[in-house]
Protein backbone atom coordinates (compact mmCIF):
# COMPACT_ATOMS: atom_id res chain seq x y z
CA UNK A 1 0.00 0.00 0.00
CA UNK A 2 1.27 3.53 -1.45
CA UNK A 3 -0.21 5.10 1.59
CA UNK A 4 1.73 2.59 4.66
CA UNK A 5 5.26 3.11 2.78
CA UNK A 6 7.89 5.44 4.41
CA UNK A 7 8.94 8.03 1.86
CA UNK A 8 12.48 8.84 2.98
CA UNK A 9 12.42 12.54 1.96
CA UNK A 10 9.52 13.17 4.29
CA UNK A 11 11.41 11.20 7.12
CA UNK A 12 14.38 13.11 6.58
CA UNK A 13 12.56 16.49 6.84
CA UNK A 14 10.11 15.38 9.07
CA UNK A 15 13.54 14.26 11.33
CA UNK A 16 15.26 17.64 10.94
CA UNK A 17 12.19 19.80 11.79
CA UNK A 18 12.09 17.99 14.72
CA UNK A 19 15.33 18.41 16.00
CA UNK A 20 15.01 21.85 15.11
CA UNK A 21 12.52 22.55 17.36
CA UNK A 22 13.49 20.45 19.61
CA UNK A 23 17.07 21.80 19.75
CA UNK A 24 16.00 25.48 19.31
CA UNK A 25 12.62 25.51 21.77
CA UNK A 26 14.55 23.29 24.24
CA UNK A 27 17.87 26.50 24.38
CA UNK A 28 15.25 28.95 23.96
CA UNK A 29 12.11 28.71 24.71
CA UNK A 30 11.23 26.14 26.92
CA UNK A 31 13.53 26.77 29.74
CA UNK A 32 12.34 30.40 30.34
CA UNK A 33 8.48 29.66 30.31
CA UNK A 34 8.81 26.31 32.42
CA UNK A 35 11.26 28.48 35.14
CA UNK A 36 8.85 31.36 35.07
CA UNK A 37 5.77 29.07 35.96
CA UNK A 38 7.65 27.52 38.30
CA UNK A 39 8.70 30.62 40.53
CA UNK A 40 5.45 31.61 40.17
CA UNK A 41 4.16 28.40 41.06
CA UNK A 42 6.60 28.78 44.04
CA UNK A 43 5.55 32.27 44.85
CA UNK A 44 2.35 31.19 45.44
CA UNK A 45 2.84 28.70 47.26
CA UNK A 46 5.21 31.36 49.49
CA UNK A 47 2.37 33.28 49.75
CA UNK A 48 -0.05 31.20 50.29
CA UNK A 49 2.19 29.72 53.53
CA UNK A 50 2.62 33.09 54.54
CA UNK A 51 -0.98 34.31 54.69
CA UNK A 52 -1.69 31.28 56.55
CA UNK A 53 0.97 31.46 58.93
CA UNK A 54 -0.39 34.99 59.28
CA UNK A 55 -3.87 34.07 59.77
CA UNK A 56 -2.63 31.42 62.41
CA UNK A 57 -0.53 33.87 64.29
CA UNK A 58 -3.37 36.88 64.47
CA UNK A 59 -5.26 33.83 65.41
CA UNK A 60 -3.42 33.14 68.34
CA UNK A 61 -2.52 37.36 68.90
CA UNK A 62 -6.49 37.19 69.41
CA UNK A 63 -6.66 34.32 71.05
CA UNK A 64 -3.74 35.72 73.96
CA UNK A 65 -5.75 39.02 73.87
CA UNK A 66 -8.92 37.30 74.83
CA UNK A 67 -7.22 35.25 77.53
CA UNK A 68 -5.32 38.70 78.78
CA UNK A 69 -8.81 40.42 78.51
CA UNK A 70 -10.66 37.08 80.74
CA UNK A 71 -7.51 37.98 82.99
CA UNK A 72 -7.93 41.42 83.93
CA UNK A 73 -11.30 40.74 83.77
CA UNK A 74 -10.88 38.20 86.97
CA UNK A 75 -8.29 40.01 88.48
CA UNK A 76 -10.97 43.05 88.43
CA UNK A 77 -13.42 41.42 89.69
CA UNK A 78 -11.46 39.76 92.59
CA UNK A 79 -10.27 43.18 93.43
CA UNK A 80 -14.02 44.46 93.73
CA UNK A 81 -14.68 41.34 95.72
CA UNK A 82 -12.04 42.10 97.95
CA UNK A 83 -12.67 45.83 98.27
CA UNK A 84 -15.93 44.77 99.14
CA UNK A 85 -15.08 42.45 101.82
CA UNK A 86 -12.42 45.27 103.31
CA UNK A 87 -14.88 47.63 102.89
CA UNK A 88 -17.30 45.54 105.19
CA UNK A 89 -14.88 44.86 107.29
CA UNK A 90 -13.87 48.16 107.65
CA UNK A 91 -17.31 49.33 108.60
CA UNK A 92 -17.58 46.50 110.76
CA UNK A 93 -14.72 47.69 112.80
CA UNK A 94 -15.45 50.88 112.82
CA UNK A 95 -19.09 50.22 114.28
CA UNK A 96 -17.01 47.92 116.57
CA UNK A 97 -14.83 50.84 117.97
CA UNK A 98 -17.85 53.02 118.11
CA UNK A 99 -19.97 50.95 120.27
CA UNK A 100 -16.68 50.10 122.63
CA UNK A 101 -15.97 53.57 122.86
CA UNK A 102 -19.58 54.75 123.66
CA UNK A 103 -19.45 52.01 126.20
CA UNK A 104 -16.48 52.95 127.71
CA UNK A 105 -17.19 56.55 127.69
CA UNK A 106 -20.45 55.37 129.35
CA UNK A 107 -18.48 53.37 132.17
CA UNK A 108 -16.13 56.27 132.26
CA UNK A 109 -19.23 58.67 132.97
CA UNK A 110 -21.28 56.40 135.19
CA UNK A 111 -17.69 56.35 136.87
CA UNK A 112 -17.46 59.72 137.28
CA UNK A 113 -20.37 60.25 138.73
CA UNK A 114 -19.94 57.88 141.18
CA UNK A 115 -16.72 59.32 141.97
CA UNK A 116 -18.27 63.14 142.37
CA UNK A 117 -21.47 61.45 144.10
CA UNK A 118 -18.35 59.58 146.71
CA UNK A 119 -16.78 63.30 146.97
CA UNK A 120 -20.34 64.83 147.46
CA UNK A 121 -20.88 62.63 149.59
CA UNK A 122 -17.76 63.05 151.95
CA UNK A 123 -18.02 67.03 151.35
CA UNK A 124 -21.50 66.61 152.74
CA UNK A 125 -20.55 64.37 155.88
CA UNK A 126 -17.90 67.19 156.49
CA UNK A 127 -19.99 70.07 155.98
CA UNK A 128 -22.85 68.20 158.02
CA UNK A 129 -19.46 67.30 161.01
CA UNK A 130 -18.62 71.05 160.47
CA UNK A 131 -22.66 72.08 160.57
CA UNK A 132 -22.76 69.81 163.71
CA UNK A 133 -19.85 71.40 165.20
CA UNK A 134 -21.22 75.20 164.87
CA UNK A 135 -24.63 73.99 165.52
CA UNK A 136 -23.50 72.67 168.75
CA UNK A 137 -21.40 75.91 169.47
CA UNK A 138 -24.48 77.54 168.73
CA UNK A 139 -26.86 75.85 170.63
CA UNK A 140 -23.95 75.47 173.07
CA UNK A 141 -23.76 79.55 173.02
CA UNK A 142 -27.74 79.71 173.45
CA UNK A 143 -28.08 77.25 176.01
CA UNK A 144 -26.58 80.46 177.98
CA UNK A 145 -29.00 82.48 177.01
CA UNK A 146 -32.60 79.86 177.61
CA UNK A 147 -33.55 76.66 176.40
CA UNK A 148 -35.82 78.49 174.53
CA UNK A 149 -34.29 80.32 172.62
CA UNK A 150 -31.48 77.82 172.41
CA UNK A 151 -34.40 75.75 170.36
CA UNK A 152 -35.37 78.46 168.10
CA UNK A 153 -31.68 78.59 167.01
CA UNK A 154 -31.37 75.62 165.94
CA UNK A 155 -34.26 75.16 163.96
CA UNK A 156 -33.22 78.07 162.72
CA UNK A 157 -29.61 76.95 161.72
CA UNK A 158 -31.44 73.68 160.43
CA UNK A 159 -33.47 75.59 158.03
CA UNK A 160 -30.81 77.92 157.27
CA UNK A 161 -28.87 74.34 156.29
CA UNK A 162 -30.22 73.28 153.38
CA UNK A 163 -29.30 69.62 151.87
CA UNK A 164 -28.91 70.53 148.56
CA UNK B 1 -4.12 -14.72 5.53
CA UNK B 2 -6.36 -14.95 2.80
CA UNK B 3 -7.79 -17.92 4.24
CA UNK B 4 -8.21 -16.31 7.32
CA UNK B 5 -10.71 -13.85 5.46
CA UNK B 6 -12.51 -16.88 3.69
CA UNK B 7 -12.81 -18.10 6.57
CA UNK B 8 -14.57 -15.01 7.96
CA UNK B 9 -16.52 -14.58 4.74
CA UNK B 10 -17.73 -18.33 4.93
CA UNK B 11 -18.86 -17.48 8.69
CA UNK B 12 -20.64 -14.58 7.90
CA UNK B 13 -22.79 -16.18 5.00
CA UNK B 14 -22.86 -14.84 1.75
CA UNK B 15 -22.52 -11.36 0.86
CA UNK B 16 -22.91 -9.81 -2.47
CA UNK B 17 -19.70 -7.84 -3.57
CA UNK B 18 -20.88 -4.46 -4.30
CA UNK B 19 -17.92 -3.41 -2.85
CA UNK B 20 -16.16 -4.07 -6.08
CA UNK B 21 -18.65 -2.33 -8.15
CA UNK B 22 -15.62 0.97 -9.18
CA UNK B 23 -16.96 3.57 -10.86
CA UNK B 24 -16.15 2.32 -14.47
CA UNK B 25 -19.27 3.61 -16.39
CA UNK B 26 -18.40 6.58 -18.65
CA UNK B 27 -21.25 8.71 -17.57
CA UNK B 28 -19.78 8.64 -13.89
CA UNK B 29 -17.23 11.32 -13.90
CA UNK B 30 -16.60 12.23 -10.03
CA UNK B 31 -13.66 9.62 -9.28
CA UNK B 32 -14.27 9.92 -5.07
CA UNK B 33 -11.77 7.84 -4.57
CA UNK B 34 -9.16 9.16 -6.65
CA UNK B 35 -10.01 12.40 -5.28
CA UNK B 36 -10.02 11.62 -1.82
CA UNK B 37 -6.52 9.63 -2.23
CA UNK B 38 -5.01 12.77 -4.15
CA UNK B 39 -5.75 14.97 -1.14
CA UNK B 40 -4.42 12.69 2.00
CA UNK B 41 -1.28 11.73 0.08
CA UNK B 42 1.36 14.08 -0.38
CA UNK B 43 2.11 16.06 -3.63
CA UNK B 44 4.81 18.06 -5.49
CA UNK B 45 2.99 21.22 -5.44
CA UNK B 46 0.54 23.34 -3.57
CA UNK B 47 -2.96 22.80 -4.84
CA UNK B 48 -4.36 26.89 -4.12
CA UNK B 49 -7.68 26.59 -6.06
CA UNK B 50 -9.28 25.98 -8.83
CA UNK B 51 -12.36 27.83 -10.92
CA UNK B 52 -13.70 28.41 -14.37
CA UNK B 53 -12.90 32.08 -15.79
CA UNK B 54 -15.26 34.49 -17.25
CA UNK B 55 -14.09 32.60 -20.98
CA UNK B 56 -14.97 29.23 -19.77
CA UNK B 57 -11.52 28.04 -19.43
CA UNK B 58 -10.34 26.27 -16.30
CA UNK B 59 -8.10 27.64 -13.92
CA UNK B 60 -5.40 25.63 -11.80
CA UNK B 61 -3.91 27.80 -9.56
CA UNK B 62 -1.10 25.84 -7.68
CA UNK B 63 2.15 26.79 -5.82
CA UNK B 64 4.94 25.30 -7.50
CA UNK B 65 6.99 23.62 -5.07
CA UNK B 66 11.39 23.29 -4.88
CA UNK B 67 12.14 19.29 -5.77
CA UNK B 68 15.09 18.12 -4.74
CA UNK B 69 16.34 15.06 -6.15
CA UNK B 70 18.97 12.70 -4.88
CA UNK B 71 20.56 10.68 -8.50
CA UNK B 72 24.86 9.44 -8.94
CA UNK B 73 25.68 11.03 -5.93
CA UNK B 74 24.62 14.37 -6.46
CA UNK B 75 22.15 16.78 -5.77
CA UNK B 76 19.74 18.43 -8.43
CA UNK B 77 17.14 21.22 -7.95
CA UNK B 78 14.03 21.50 -9.77
CA UNK B 79 10.55 23.77 -9.54
CA UNK B 80 7.77 20.94 -9.45
CA UNK B 81 6.07 23.56 -12.17
CA UNK B 82 8.31 22.19 -14.71
CA UNK B 83 6.84 18.10 -14.17
CA UNK B 84 2.94 19.63 -14.06
CA UNK B 85 3.21 21.86 -16.97
CA UNK B 86 5.46 20.44 -19.38
CA UNK B 87 5.02 17.21 -20.05
CA UNK B 88 8.84 16.60 -21.32
CA UNK B 89 11.33 14.70 -19.31
CA UNK B 90 13.63 16.88 -17.31
CA UNK B 91 17.44 16.11 -17.58
CA UNK B 92 19.24 14.37 -14.95
CA UNK B 93 22.89 14.50 -15.75
CA UNK B 94 22.77 11.40 -18.32
CA UNK B 95 19.04 10.66 -17.22
CA UNK B 96 16.09 11.79 -17.67
CA UNK B 97 13.33 11.97 -14.86
CA UNK B 98 9.64 12.14 -15.11
CA UNK B 99 6.89 12.36 -11.91
CA UNK B 100 4.09 10.31 -12.85
CA UNK B 101 1.37 10.02 -10.15
CA UNK B 102 3.39 12.31 -7.56
CA UNK B 103 6.32 9.52 -7.83
CA UNK B 104 9.69 10.77 -9.64
CA UNK B 105 10.98 7.80 -12.06
CA UNK B 106 14.28 7.53 -14.24
CA UNK B 107 13.71 7.19 -17.57
CA UNK B 108 15.17 7.25 -21.38
CA UNK B 109 14.86 10.85 -23.10
CA UNK B 110 11.35 10.16 -24.49
CA UNK B 111 10.02 9.53 -21.21
CA UNK B 112 8.53 6.22 -21.33
CA UNK B 113 7.66 4.13 -18.40
CA UNK B 114 8.17 0.13 -18.71
CA UNK B 115 5.78 -2.06 -17.27
CA UNK B 116 5.95 -5.66 -16.38
CA UNK B 117 2.87 -8.29 -16.69
CA UNK B 118 1.28 -6.89 -13.32
CA UNK B 119 1.42 -3.31 -14.46
CA UNK B 120 4.01 -2.31 -12.33
CA UNK B 121 6.30 0.32 -13.62
CA UNK B 122 10.50 -1.13 -13.62
CA UNK B 123 11.68 1.99 -13.78
CA UNK B 124 13.81 3.19 -10.73
CA UNK B 125 13.23 6.16 -9.28
CA UNK B 126 15.86 8.60 -7.56
CA UNK B 127 15.15 9.35 -4.06
CA UNK B 128 13.36 12.06 -3.46
CA UNK B 129 14.27 14.53 -0.82
CA UNK B 130 11.65 17.77 -2.47
CA UNK B 131 10.05 19.54 -0.54
CA UNK B 132 6.30 18.62 -1.38
CA UNK B 133 3.50 19.84 0.31
CA UNK B 134 3.74 17.95 3.50
CA UNK B 135 7.37 19.10 3.49
CA UNK B 136 6.19 22.61 3.38
CA UNK B 137 3.39 22.72 5.25
CA UNK B 138 5.65 21.07 8.39
CA UNK B 139 8.21 23.99 7.26
CA UNK B 140 5.16 25.96 8.31
CA UNK B 141 4.07 24.73 11.31
CA UNK B 142 7.74 24.94 12.78
CA UNK B 143 7.25 28.89 11.61
CA UNK B 144 4.58 28.82 13.80
CA UNK B 145 6.14 27.29 16.33
CA UNK B 146 9.19 29.01 17.07
CA UNK B 147 6.97 32.18 16.67
CA UNK B 148 4.53 31.41 19.59
CA UNK B 149 7.38 29.87 21.88
CA UNK B 150 10.04 31.98 21.40
CA UNK B 151 8.16 34.95 21.97
CA UNK B 152 6.14 33.93 24.65
CA UNK B 153 9.68 32.49 25.96
CA UNK B 154 10.94 36.46 25.35
CA UNK B 155 7.95 37.31 27.39
CA UNK B 156 8.16 35.32 30.83
CA UNK B 157 11.77 36.08 30.68
CA UNK B 158 10.53 40.22 30.36
CA UNK B 159 7.46 39.79 32.75
CA UNK B 160 8.67 37.12 34.92
CA UNK B 161 5.85 35.55 37.05
CA UNK B 162 3.39 38.53 36.20
CA UNK B 163 0.19 36.59 35.34
CA UNK B 164 0.38 35.94 31.32
CA UNK B 165 -1.58 37.96 29.18
CA UNK B 166 -2.72 37.46 25.89
CA UNK B 167 -1.98 35.06 23.72
CA UNK B 168 0.89 33.51 26.57
CA UNK B 169 -2.79 33.09 28.81
CA UNK B 170 -3.90 30.57 26.03
CA UNK B 171 -0.68 28.76 25.77
CA UNK B 172 -0.08 28.46 30.18
CA UNK B 173 -2.72 26.45 30.42
CA UNK B 174 -1.52 23.94 28.07
CA UNK B 175 1.79 23.93 29.05
CA UNK B 176 0.86 23.39 32.34
CA UNK B 177 -1.36 20.30 31.04
CA UNK B 178 1.43 18.70 29.47
CA UNK B 179 3.68 19.31 32.14
CA UNK B 180 1.28 18.28 34.90
CA UNK B 181 -0.87 15.77 33.75
CA UNK B 182 0.80 14.11 30.81
CA UNK B 183 4.94 14.34 32.40
CA UNK B 184 4.34 14.69 35.84
CA UNK B 185 1.66 11.95 35.80
CA UNK B 186 3.32 9.81 34.07
CA UNK B 187 7.10 10.17 35.16
CA UNK B 188 8.79 9.63 38.39
CA UNK B 189 8.95 12.54 40.49
CA UNK B 190 12.38 13.62 39.96
CA UNK B 191 13.01 12.66 36.51
CA UNK B 192 9.76 14.08 34.94
CA UNK B 193 11.22 17.36 34.60
CA UNK B 194 13.77 16.54 32.38
CA UNK B 195 11.56 15.24 29.62
CA UNK B 196 9.29 18.11 29.48
CA UNK B 197 10.27 20.01 27.05
CA UNK B 198 10.25 16.66 25.01
CA UNK B 199 6.97 16.01 25.92
CA UNK B 200 6.01 19.72 24.98
CA UNK B 201 7.70 20.13 21.85
CA UNK B 202 6.37 16.89 20.84
CA UNK B 203 3.01 17.80 21.93
CA UNK B 204 2.43 20.94 19.95
CA UNK B 205 4.22 19.49 16.94
CA UNK B 206 1.49 17.20 16.54
CA UNK B 207 -1.26 19.66 17.42
CA UNK B 208 -0.48 22.32 14.95
CA UNK B 209 0.06 19.70 12.22
CA UNK B 210 -3.22 18.30 13.06
CA UNK B 211 -4.78 21.63 13.06
CA UNK B 212 -2.86 22.75 9.77
CA UNK B 213 -4.20 19.46 8.16
CA UNK B 214 -8.33 20.14 9.18
CA UNK B 215 -7.90 24.02 8.01
CA UNK B 216 -9.49 22.69 4.46
CA UNK B 217 -8.04 25.83 2.26
CA UNK B 218 -4.82 26.89 0.78
CA UNK B 219 -2.24 27.59 3.74
CA UNK B 220 -3.33 24.33 5.32
CA UNK B 221 -4.87 21.10 4.25
CA UNK B 222 -2.01 18.50 3.95
CA UNK B 223 -2.13 15.66 5.50
CA UNK B 224 0.64 15.49 7.04
CA UNK B 225 0.16 13.97 10.13
CA UNK B 226 -1.95 11.69 8.53
CA UNK B 227 1.15 10.80 6.74
CA UNK B 228 3.06 7.48 7.92
CA UNK B 229 6.34 9.16 7.25
CA UNK B 230 5.50 11.77 9.60
CA UNK B 231 4.10 9.22 12.34
CA UNK B 232 7.10 6.98 12.31
CA UNK B 233 9.52 9.30 12.64
CA UNK B 234 7.76 10.36 15.54
CA UNK B 235 7.33 7.49 17.02
CA UNK B 236 11.25 6.71 16.08
CA UNK B 237 12.12 9.87 18.57
CA UNK B 238 9.73 8.21 20.97
CA UNK B 239 11.68 5.19 21.02
CA UNK B 240 14.92 6.57 21.40
CA UNK B 241 13.79 8.73 24.83
CA UNK B 242 11.81 5.64 25.96
CA UNK B 243 15.07 3.45 25.31
CA UNK B 244 18.27 5.70 26.09
CA UNK B 245 16.74 7.07 29.03
CA UNK B 246 16.13 3.42 30.03
CA UNK B 247 17.24 2.47 33.47
CA UNK B 248 18.74 -0.85 34.26
CA UNK B 249 15.84 -2.05 36.13
CA UNK B 250 14.09 -1.76 32.82
CA UNK B 251 16.38 -4.23 30.59
CA UNK B 252 16.12 -6.89 33.41
CA UNK B 253 12.43 -6.80 33.66
CA UNK B 254 12.18 -7.37 29.62
CA UNK B 255 15.34 -9.66 29.20
CA UNK B 256 14.93 -12.06 32.44
CA UNK B 257 11.64 -11.83 33.55
CA UNK B 258 12.46 -11.80 37.73
CA UNK B 259 10.13 -14.10 39.39
CA UNK B 260 9.03 -15.94 36.81
CA UNK B 261 9.53 -19.78 36.64
CA UNK B 262 11.36 -21.05 33.49
CA UNK B 263 8.27 -22.42 31.50
CA UNK B 264 6.86 -18.31 31.48
CA UNK B 265 10.15 -16.93 30.99
CA UNK B 266 10.73 -18.42 27.66
CA UNK B 267 7.09 -17.09 26.67
CA UNK B 268 7.42 -13.68 28.19
CA UNK B 269 11.13 -12.48 26.77
CA UNK B 270 10.29 -12.52 23.58
CA UNK B 271 6.80 -11.41 23.98
CA UNK B 272 8.57 -8.07 26.34
CA UNK B 273 11.07 -7.50 23.80
CA UNK B 274 8.84 -7.37 20.63
CA UNK B 275 6.58 -5.18 22.78
CA UNK B 276 9.75 -2.57 23.03
CA UNK B 277 8.72 -2.54 19.45
CA UNK B 278 5.29 -2.58 19.14
CA UNK B 279 4.96 0.58 21.62
CA UNK B 280 6.04 2.86 19.26
CA UNK B 281 4.50 1.13 16.36
CA UNK B 282 1.12 1.55 17.86
CA UNK B 283 1.99 5.16 18.24
CA UNK B 284 2.71 5.84 14.56
CA UNK B 285 -0.17 3.27 13.12
CA UNK B 286 -3.15 5.15 15.67
CA UNK B 287 -1.86 8.71 14.75
CA UNK B 288 -1.62 7.97 11.15
CA UNK B 289 -5.12 6.53 11.22
CA UNK B 290 -7.04 8.68 13.29
CA UNK B 291 -5.92 11.86 11.00
CA UNK B 292 -6.11 10.07 8.07
CA UNK B 293 -9.60 8.33 8.64
CA UNK B 294 -10.88 12.22 9.63
CA UNK B 295 -9.69 13.36 6.50
CA UNK B 296 -11.06 10.42 4.62
CA UNK B 297 -14.63 10.75 6.21
CA UNK B 298 -14.83 14.98 6.10
CA UNK B 299 -13.71 13.76 1.93
CA UNK B 300 -16.94 11.45 1.43
CA UNK B 301 -19.31 13.25 2.80
CA UNK B 302 -18.25 16.56 0.47
CA UNK B 303 -17.89 13.69 -2.05
CA UNK B 304 -21.34 12.17 -1.61
CA UNK B 305 -22.80 15.88 -3.25
CA UNK B 306 -20.74 15.23 -6.51
CA UNK B 307 -21.61 11.38 -6.42
CA UNK B 308 -25.65 11.38 -5.73
CA UNK B 309 -25.24 14.80 -8.18
CA UNK B 310 -28.29 16.62 -6.00
CA UNK B 311 -28.22 20.17 -4.91
CA UNK B 312 -30.76 18.99 -2.25
CA UNK B 313 -28.61 16.21 -0.24
CA UNK B 314 -25.80 18.91 -0.11
CA UNK B 315 -26.85 20.93 3.31
CA UNK B 316 -27.27 17.22 4.93
CA UNK B 317 -23.38 16.70 3.48
CA UNK B 318 -22.19 20.03 4.53
CA UNK B 319 -23.65 20.33 7.98
CA UNK B 320 -22.56 16.38 8.42
CA UNK B 321 -18.97 17.51 7.47
CA UNK B 322 -19.40 20.40 9.84
CA UNK B 323 -19.87 18.01 12.49
CA UNK B 324 -17.00 15.72 11.22
CA UNK B 325 -15.13 19.47 11.26
CA UNK B 326 -15.78 20.03 14.94
CA UNK B 327 -15.00 16.55 15.73
CA UNK B 328 -11.71 16.23 13.92
CA UNK B 329 -11.03 19.45 16.22
CA UNK B 330 -11.51 17.60 19.20
CA UNK B 331 -9.52 14.28 17.65
CA UNK B 332 -6.28 16.89 16.64
CA UNK B 333 -5.91 17.79 20.42
CA UNK B 334 -6.88 14.62 21.37
CA UNK B 335 -4.32 12.67 19.18
CA UNK B 336 -1.53 14.77 20.18
CA UNK B 337 -2.65 14.40 23.73
CA UNK B 338 -2.57 10.78 23.50
CA UNK B 339 0.90 10.20 21.64
CA UNK B 340 2.63 12.32 23.90
CA UNK B 341 0.65 10.64 26.99
CA UNK B 342 1.57 7.27 25.85
CA UNK B 343 5.42 8.22 24.99
CA UNK B 344 5.33 9.83 28.43
CA UNK B 345 3.41 6.44 30.03
CA UNK B 346 6.71 4.39 28.07
CA UNK B 347 9.20 7.10 29.68
CA UNK B 348 7.88 6.36 32.83
CA UNK B 349 8.03 2.37 32.38
CA UNK B 350 11.61 2.86 31.40
CA UNK B 351 12.31 4.67 33.58
CA UNK B 352 11.33 3.68 36.97
CA UNK B 353 13.37 1.52 39.12
CA UNK B 354 12.53 -1.88 40.76
CA UNK B 355 8.79 -2.48 39.79
CA UNK B 356 8.80 -5.35 41.66
CA UNK C 1 -11.19 -6.43 -6.49
CA UNK C 2 -13.06 -9.29 -4.56
CA UNK C 3 -10.29 -9.12 -1.68
CA UNK C 4 -11.85 -5.79 -0.95
CA UNK C 5 -14.93 -7.21 0.34
CA UNK C 6 -13.35 -10.25 2.24
CA UNK C 7 -10.78 -7.02 3.90
CA UNK C 8 -14.24 -4.92 4.20
CA UNK C 9 -15.94 -7.63 6.36
CA UNK C 10 -12.61 -8.07 8.07
CA UNK C 11 -12.36 -4.07 9.04
CA UNK C 12 -15.88 -4.32 9.74
CA UNK C 13 -15.45 -6.96 12.39
CA UNK C 14 -12.38 -5.35 13.91
CA UNK C 15 -14.25 -1.91 14.36
CA UNK C 16 -16.81 -4.15 16.12
CA UNK C 17 -14.42 -5.29 18.39
CA UNK C 18 -12.85 -2.09 18.84
CA UNK C 19 -15.93 -0.13 19.32
CA UNK C 20 -17.31 -2.89 22.01
CA UNK C 21 -14.40 -2.97 24.04
CA UNK C 22 -13.95 0.76 24.23
CA UNK C 23 -16.95 1.16 24.56
CA UNK C 24 -17.28 -0.86 27.68
CA UNK C 25 -14.10 0.87 28.97
CA UNK C 26 -15.90 4.00 28.35
CA UNK C 27 -19.15 2.81 30.15
CA UNK C 28 -17.23 1.56 33.25
CA UNK C 29 -14.92 4.51 33.58
CA UNK C 30 -17.95 6.57 33.66
CA UNK C 31 -20.02 4.71 36.22
CA UNK C 32 -16.52 5.05 38.43
CA UNK C 33 -16.18 8.37 38.01
CA UNK C 34 -19.89 9.11 39.05
CA UNK C 35 -19.31 6.77 41.87
CA UNK C 36 -15.95 8.77 43.22
CA UNK C 37 -15.71 12.03 41.40
CA UNK C 38 -12.25 12.87 43.42
CA UNK C 39 -10.95 10.00 41.29
CA UNK C 40 -12.19 11.59 38.37
CA UNK C 41 -8.40 12.59 36.67
CA UNK C 42 -6.97 9.47 37.73
CA UNK C 43 -9.70 7.03 35.95
CA UNK C 44 -9.46 9.21 32.98
CA UNK C 45 -6.04 8.51 32.33
CA UNK C 46 -6.21 5.16 33.17
CA UNK C 47 -9.41 5.51 30.81
CA UNK C 48 -7.56 6.61 27.64
CA UNK C 49 -4.33 4.26 28.31
CA UNK C 50 -6.64 1.24 28.76
CA UNK C 51 -8.96 2.80 25.34
CA UNK C 52 -5.42 3.25 23.39
CA UNK C 53 -4.61 -0.08 23.97
CA UNK C 54 -6.93 -1.21 22.33
CA UNK C 55 -7.44 1.07 19.69
CA UNK C 56 -3.65 0.51 18.88
CA UNK C 57 -4.41 -3.60 18.34
CA UNK C 58 -7.49 -2.85 16.47
CA UNK C 59 -5.29 -0.40 14.12
CA UNK C 60 -2.49 -3.49 13.73
CA UNK C 61 -5.19 -5.53 12.51
CA UNK C 62 -6.79 -3.14 10.19
CA UNK C 63 -3.50 -2.27 9.45
CA UNK C 64 -2.66 -5.93 8.40
CA UNK C 65 -6.11 -6.38 7.14
CA UNK C 66 -4.90 -3.56 4.41
CA UNK C 67 -1.62 -5.13 3.67
CA UNK C 68 -3.04 -8.84 2.90
CA UNK C 69 -5.46 -7.10 0.48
Amino acid sequence: MELLTPSPGLVFWTSLTFVILLVILRKYAWPSILRALKVREETIHFALEDAKKAKEEAEQMEHQRKKVIDEARKERDLILKEARQVKSEIIEEARNEAREEVQRMLEKASRDIEMQRKDAMLEIRKTIGNLSVEIAEKILKEELSGEEKQKKVINAYLNEMNFN
Amino acid sequence: MKKIILIFFLLLGSFSTQASGEPQSPDEPVDAFGLIMDHISDAHQWHVVDYTNSRGHEVHINVPLPVILWHNNSLWFFSSGHFYHEQEPQQLGNDYVILHEEQFYITGDEGELEMDAEGNIRNASPLDFSITKNVASMILSMALLLLMFLSAGKAYARHGIAPARGFRAVLEPLILFVRDDIARSQIAKDKADKFVPFLLTMFFFIWINNLIGIIPFFPGGSNLSGNISFTATLAVFSFLVINVFAVKDYWKHIFLAPGMPFPIKILLVPLEFIGIFTKPFALMIRLFANITAGHIIILSLISIIFIIKSIYIAPVSILLSLVMFLLELLVAVLQAYIFTLLTALFIGMSTTKSEH
Amino acid sequence: MEAMSFTAVGLGIIVLGAGLGIGKIGQSAIESMSRQPEMSSKIQTAMIVAAALIEGVSLFAIVVAWLVD
